[in-house]
């Protein structure tokens, strides 16, 4: 990054965080900046940390920038607790809200352009920097949200969501349990064995897999979900129906790729274990299994989100009075958008753990594999 | 697979069994007729005791012959017989004019016009943003991970929250559905493409360099010619996935056209046939989509000069 547009950047950065001082901080009658002494001392000093990050240059005005930007930060959302800016905040509001992003962006592209050696330290900036992203996203959300007044039933702002999290555990407990536990990991669980099992028929009789996999193809391209209702018909109102929809869904995927995998293992080994005069047992455990895994792995991955997704939808179509899919549609037919935020954290947090958590498994079983030793 | 051949019943003639079509298509052929002999033996069993409570209720004789034609046409059977599905499917495709509500025709075209305009928002999105991605690295130090992460999360779930909060601001109709089919098929166009944009290796990058190319020339002689495989195999997620948002996105609104409407109404009044032949209507329309994009895909290819 070019070092003086970098320093002209934090001075602009300090000229809005300043400008706030003058310009009218609401479009109601409210006390200047000059009259709150605690929140003006942190916009000076955020200012102050500006011009600091402009005099020192790249690698050392990250982190005052980034103390800048945090300061000013803290100074805006004290100042969205007053009533009077909240909703109507004009011009002196939005410059800090500028200087901000100004000098955080500043920031994350000098971190971005910073090169490290150790294996370590780049890991811990690679981590750094979406996260960094990610929370200034939720900041201009929350500020946006905040200080043009949008009404909550449009979009809450992420602290009521979390508000909302936070008060309301229970009842995203009993939903995480009914929709995940019950729902997704029977499913998941009845889908991906049976989907392995048929795979590995298949490779047994080649006439079958050869008829199979044109097949396979096909459904797993198929809009799946759209059985939901016939299996709600089906199996009732509770997860037994939901696991169904997961189980389908989850099979076909399963069946593509284990097919793909187990025919992965290269001549050689084949040759080899029927020279060492294996069984079809032995040589399936001790070679096609392994050589499938990779794939195998990536179909639990593929199927992880696909699981969720089925359940939620499924939920769609009617339940027993809990479940994720199920309180997000009453709660958003009831305009309690904070409480619909609140389950989509759920399900976001509990998608991405899963997809951790096979990820995890993938690289303690996979761990010979080249894409893993590199 | 090439012992595969040998696994074959020896009786069958050598000539015959070798035969490219027969290899390929036999199996198939094969699998979906004992998948329909199941289908129907399955029908049989779940609609029995239906036809039989309906019997006894009348309190009429009935032999096992009956019995079984009785569950091969009933009226809202558990599972419907394939040639009864069949048959309602063509007749509501066939039966009515174009435009009547009772027609299929009428809701795959309203579900279809929203999918094909939420696949081109989501495709023009897709594009740009791995264009963005793959010419800034400030961007792909920040964005790309969540990216990556937002597909480990269900993002059909928003759906209804958009529904409503779009519909808040006046917006209904096709919109807000093509925005949610955009909003879930532009994520594996933008991974797609991101690998794409970045797979000409790094001797070729420096080939670019060393004939001093502007990196417009990069992007338009380089990068997008080794970038056309996956955007046809990105675009083919991608047209599937459009079509699965915009039927979601008509469950949640109540809307009265389109096939997950046909799906909720048919869920709610018991109406099997109905259900099954909206199905059948998705299938038809994906597996017709990702053909059309697999012929755009080989005209790409033939006019790009690559041989079969």
């Amino acid at each position: 990054m070019n070092p003086r547009r970098l320093r002209l950047g934090f001075l602009v950065a300090t000229a809005g965080m300043l400008l706030a001082l003058v310009l009218p901080l609401s479009t109601e009658a409210t006390a200047s900046l000059l009259a709150r002494p605690v929140i003006l001392a942190m916009t000076l000093s955020a200012a102050a940390l500006f011009v600091l990050a402009a005099l020192v240059g790249a690698p050392r005005a990250i982190g005052l920038g980034l103390a800048g930007a945090l300061g000013g930060c803290v100074a805006s959302l004290a100042l969205l607790q007053d009533a009077t800016v909240a909703g109507s905040a004009a011009k002196g509001f939005w410059f800090i809200v500028l200087a901000i992003w100004l000098g955080a962006a500043l920031c994350v592209m000098a971190l971005a352009a910073v090169r490290t050696r150790g294996t370590k330290s780049r890991r811990a900036l690679d981590m750094a920097v979406p996260l960094l992203f990610g929370a200034f996203v939720f900041y201009l959300w929350e500020v946006l949200v905040r200080g043009l007044g949008v009404p909550p039933v449009l979009m809450p702002s992420p602290s009521a969501a979390a508000a909302r999290f936070a008060t309301s555990l229970p009842i995203l407990g009993a939903d995480f349990v009914q929709t995940f536990i019950k729902g997704v990991l029977i499913g998941y669980a009845i889908g991906c064995g049976a989907g392995l099992a048929v795979a590995i028929l298949a490779q047994r009789f080649p006439f079958l897999g050869r008829g199979l996999l044109p097949l396979g193809n096909f459904f797993s391209a198929l809009p799946l979900v759209g059985i939901a209702p016939i299996m709600v018909m089906w199996f009732g109102f509770d997860w037994p129906s939901k696991a169904a929809v997961v189980a389908l869904v989850t099979f076909f995927p399963m069946l593509v790729n284990a097919l793909a995998g187990l025919s992965a293992a290269g001549h050689m080994e084949r040759d080899l274990m029927r020279s060492y005069g294996a069984g079809h047992r032995q040589s399936l455990t001790k070679l096609y299994l392994p050589a499938a895994m990779p794939f195998i792995f990536n179909a639990l991955k593929i199927n992880a989100t696909l699981a969720l997704i089925g359940a939620i939808v499924a939920e769609f179509f009617g339940t027993p009075t809990q479940g994720i899919g199920f309180r997000i549609s009453t709660e958003a037919g009831r305009m309690a958008i904070d409480m619909v935020w609140a389950e989509i954290a759920l399900a976001a947090i509990a998608g991405m753990a899963f997809y951790g958590l096979v990820a995890l498994a993938e690289r303690a079983t996979t761990f010979w594999h080249p894409s893993y030793r590199a | 697979m090439t012992n595969s051949a040998a696994a074959l019943p020896s009786w069958q003639p050598a000539a015959l069994r070798r035969h490219p079509l027969v290899e390929r298509y036999l199996p198939v052929a094969v699998i979906v007729a004992a998948l329909i002999v199941v289908w129907y033996v399955a029908a049989i069993l779940m609609n029995l005791s239906l036809v039989r409570d309906a019997f006894e209720r009348e309190e009429t004789a009935y032999t096992i012959g009956e019995l079984i034609s009785g569950t091969m046409s009933a009226e809202r059977p558990l599972l419907p017989a394939p040639h009864q599905l069949l048959a309602a499917f063509l007749d509501s495709v066939f039966g009515y004019a174009p435009t009547a509500p009772r027609s299929l025709v009428f809701h795959s075209m309203v579900t279809l016009s929203a999918t094909l305009f939420g696949f081109v928002l989501g495709a023009i999105l897709g594009i740009g943003l791995a264009l963005m991605i793959v010419h800034s690295r400030v961007l792909e130090k920040s964005l790309l991970p969540w990216i990556i992460c937002s597909q480990m999360v269900p993002i059909l779930a928003l759906a209804p929250i958009f529904i409503v909060v779009l519909g808040a601001i006046g917006l209904q109709g096709l919109l807000p559905k093509s925005i949610i089919s955009a909003y879930l098929c532009f994520f594996p166009i933008t991974i797609g493409m991101v690998k794409g944009f970045t797979s000409p290796d790094i001797m070729q990058l420096e080939l670019m360099r060393t004939w001093s190319a502007t990196p417009r020339q990069v992007l338009w002689k380089l990068r997008w010619p080794a970038a056309v495989p996956y955007l046809f195999a990105s675009l083919k997620v991608a047209i599937t996935i459009s079509l699965i948002g915009a039927i979601v996105a008509e469950l949640p609104t109540g809307a009265e056209a389109g096939i997950g409407a046909r799906l909720l109404a048919g869920s709610y009044y018991g109406q099997t046939i109905q259900l099954w032949s909206a199905l059948l209507a998705s299938a038809v329309m994906a597996s017709g989509l990702i053909g059309l994009v697999g012929l755009a895909e080989r005209g790409v290819a033939r006019q790009m000069g690559t041989r079969p």
